[in-house]
């Protein structure tokens, strides 16, 4: 799976919901859901995406949150080596990891015994607070986080992510 | 093809296309300037969101379990200027931690 669907958060909800019992298309729907927002994060990065079809279409598999982040520069644009190079790093890293974790995942037991859990909100709180530079970038984030707070609670996971993402046009609003 | 294997191609698929439909249909063309605008607002709005699902996120509710804890504890270590790695670290640790002494 981590071959196929690289982005870790839509695994864990597929995997969740299988592992509750529930049904395939609710599995699949939820998942798809999580990485619905990689279409906004798609054309944030669509103009150092350069090439045929076939290579956009190949290099844009590489896209993935972490990456992304790194990448974008203080001006809003995005920094292309960091994108791909770190994105491909990243692919190996996980393959890898989710293949030594297959196989040796029982000895270590529970992975929440050591708390890789908070991890992720910690890597992404790390990947975030460069990115609030200005007024606007933290008027965004907040708004992102309050929204995503508010949905919580009521709707399918990756539902309050996505919608978060409308914290963006706030960027219509002159400086 | 057993229900897992169907989820797996199925969300491969979905991922798949969700990430090439701005590349494909936008790929090398600079954006207009008021969308910039818009976009550079993007990775700060879905990381904060990122950080609050999966902080207080169960998949079908919210829980305040000890994944606060550690949060807390990375954005402390943030404050002190500490490295990637050592955030993430840290929030592992002070969570497993506090699951020790409570679970």
């Amino acid at each position: 799976m981590s071959a196929t669907t690289f982005a870790g958060s839509a695994q864990f909800a597929a995997a969740s919901v299988l592992g509750a019992g529930g049904g395939v298309a609710a599995a699949a729907a939820s998942a798809s859901m999580l990485n619905a927002r990689y279409a906004p994060i798609g054309v944030s990065v669509a103009p150092v995406i350069r090439g045929g079809a076939l290579r956009r279409l190949v290099e844009s598999q590489l896209i993935v949150d972490e990456s992304w982040a790194l990448s974008r520069r203080p001006d809003g644009t995005y920094d292309r080596y960091v994108l791909i190079g770190g994105g491909l790093t990243l692919y190996v890293g996980w393959v890898g990891g989710t293949a030594a974790g297959a196989f040796a995942g029982d000895a270590l037991g529970d992975p929440e015994r050591y708390g890789l859990d908070a991890a992720f909100p910690a890597l992404f709180l790390a990947l975030l607070v460069p990115q609030v530079r200005s007024r606007r970038a933290l008027a965004a984030a907040l708004a992102g986080g309050a929204i995503a707070l508010v949905l919580l609670p009521f709707v399918p996971a990756g539902i309050p992510i996505i919608a978060a993402s409308a914290a963006c046009l706030l960027g219509l609003r002159g400086e | 093809m057993t229900a897992v294997w169907v989820v797996v191609v199925v969300v491969g698929l979905a991922t798949m296309a969700l990430k090439a439909v701005g590349p494909l249909v936008l790929g090398g063309r600079e954006l207009p300037a008021r969308f910039t605008g818009v976009i550079a607002l993007l990775a700060p709005a879905l990381l904060a969101a990122l950080v609050v699902t999966q902080t207080l996120g169960t998949g079908d509710g919210v829980v305040v379990d000890e994944r606060v804890a550690g949060v807390a504890a990375g954005a402390g270590a943030l404050a002190l200027r500490a490295p990637l790695l050592a955030v993430v670290v840290v929030a592992a640790a002070v969570t497993a931690g506090a699951r020790a002494l409570t679970g």
